[in-house]
């Protein structure tokens, strides 16, 4: 143990000596560099939306959030496989406080709103499509959390889940028929920054992404609460 | 002003450093969740303070919310088992 | 040295993925070593974003008086790695319950989170 202590040691200060010339190396710059400022010229006039991130992450580097999304939807599948069971029975924990339940009844429709008013308005203040989601997300798990031998009704989130990933892949191929390219935002009309209804198909690719993100976590974490406490595998 | 944040950031970032530590070391496992909980919230104040919104939204969300979550009901199940096979 | 924010956030990202990375090496618990791999995301975002920073600009959106679409260009700080970041901490999440999930078999495989107890691989 001692050796393998040591090892470690010995590991973690070489990587630490490769970080340290990050450190030496970096100077605080006073002026942005060249791809950077050609994002913050152009981006609100090419994409039409009021959020730089925004722009970049849907439309100039779209690739990446597909691989992104192919990437949950990955995890969200092979967790519900391994969980698999055969008959779902309801478990015997049934003893949550009165007052949890009666919170829960509020807060839960208050936070699906509020995920929803962040992916819908991705374009013109901070949040997007994964913060929605997550939103969405906590407020499922409200749920979990103070009813737990309830049984979650999984068609309806996997419906909701494959409808949206599909969709998303229709829009993009909508890009290539009627524009630009893959996952262009003109084939709907910019408008004005600033308004609800502008920088083209953006608000309709954050919703979707947003509710497949929501659901997704949601079933991984209602399969892990299902699984029974002692199975044994032979 | 410039001096006040630049005291508060240091400080920020102590705690930090030192509850990273204790998670790492602690013997008792909610200890270690809730101290990896409070290193993702503080992230998510700094990185409010280094001028990015978005992704000071994401890890409110994602790192302090639904990773401790996570982590308490994977403890829950696998506590369970091992006390199955202690008695 | 003049000590600005982005320096304290280099060295405190820094700090964050030794201690996961040491975590990782020298623990025997299993969700210990998934937590310290936790931690060790969340400094490596911290280094990516605070190599984007300018002392005194303000966050690229669009709003009011202060950032308009004309003068976005040298008030705002580099959108490209917040953009990274992003997607970066989404990915993560879903290793880390990817990670949980796998430990969970294992333990209702042999009823222990020990990792010295998993020797079936070794000969």
């Amino acid at each position: 143990m001692k050796m393998r202590n040591s090892i470690a040691i010995a590991l973690v200060l070489i990587f630490g000596i490769f970080l340290f010339r990050i450190f030496e190396y970096h100077h605080t710059s006073t002026s942005l560099n060249n791809s950077a400022t050609y994002y913050n010229t152009n981006a609100p006039a090419e994409v039409g939306t009021a959020n730089v991130v925004t722009a970049i992450v849907v439309t100039y580097r779209g690739l990446d959030t597909l691989g992104e999304v192919t990437v949950l939807f990955l995890t969200a599948l092979i967790i519900g496989y391994i969980l698999k069971q055969k008959n779902r029975e309801k478990s015997v924990v049934n003893y949550t406080s009165e007052i949890l339940i009666t919170a829960v009844n509020i807060l839960i429709p208050a936070s699906i709103i509020l995920g929803v008013y962040v992916f819908i308005n991705g374009h013109l203040t901070p949040g997007g499509g994964f913060q929605g989601g997550a939103i969405i997300a906590t407020g499922i798990v409200l749920l979990i959390l103070s009813n737990p031998s309830k049984l979650m009704n999984m068609k309806v989130l996997h419906f909701i889940e494959s409808i949206s990933g599909f969709t998303y892949i229709l829009i993009g191929l909508a890009g290539l028929l009627f524009a630009g390219g893959f996952l262009d935002n003109r084939i709907l009309p910019l408008g004005n920054i600033g308004n609800l209804l502008s920088a083209g198909a953006i608000p309709i690719i954050y919703s979707l992404i947003g509710l497949k993100v929501g659901t997704e976590i949601s079933s991984i974490l209602a399969s892990i609460n299902e699984t029974k406490e002692n199975t044994i595998k032979p | 002003m410039e001096t006040f944040k630049i005291i508060m950031m240091a400080t920020l970032a102590l705690v930090m450093i030192i509850s990273a530590v204790m998670a790492v070391v602690s013997k008792k496992m909610p200890l270690a969740i809730l101290a990896s909980g409070a290193i993702s919230l503080l992230a998510s104040v700094f990185f409010l303070v280094l001028a990015s919104p978005d992704v000071a939204m994401t890890e409110a969300a994602i790192g302090a919310g639904l990773t401790t979550f996570l982590f308490f009901i994977i403890l829950r199940k696998t506590e369970q088992n091992s006390h199955e096979n202690e008695k | 040295m003049s000590l600005t924010i982005d320096k304290i956030a280099l060295i405190l990202g820094m700090a964050l993925m030794l201690t996961g990375l040491w975590g990782g090496f020298t623990q025997k618990n299993l969700l210990k070593i998934i937590l310290s791999f936790s931690i060790f995301d969340t400094g490596l975002n911290i280094l990516i974003v605070a190599l984007g920073y300018l002392p005194g600009r303000t966050a690229p959106i669009i709003e009011g008086e202060v950032v308009t679409q004309e003068n976005l260009a040298l008030v705002a700080i580099d959108p490209v790695p917040q953009a990274l970041v992003l997607t970066a901490i989404v990915i993560g999440f879903g290793i880390t319950a990817l990670m949980l999930v796998f430990a969970l078999k294992m333990n209702q495989d042999k009823k222990t989170l020990d990792i010295n107890q998993f020797n079936d691989l070794k000969w």
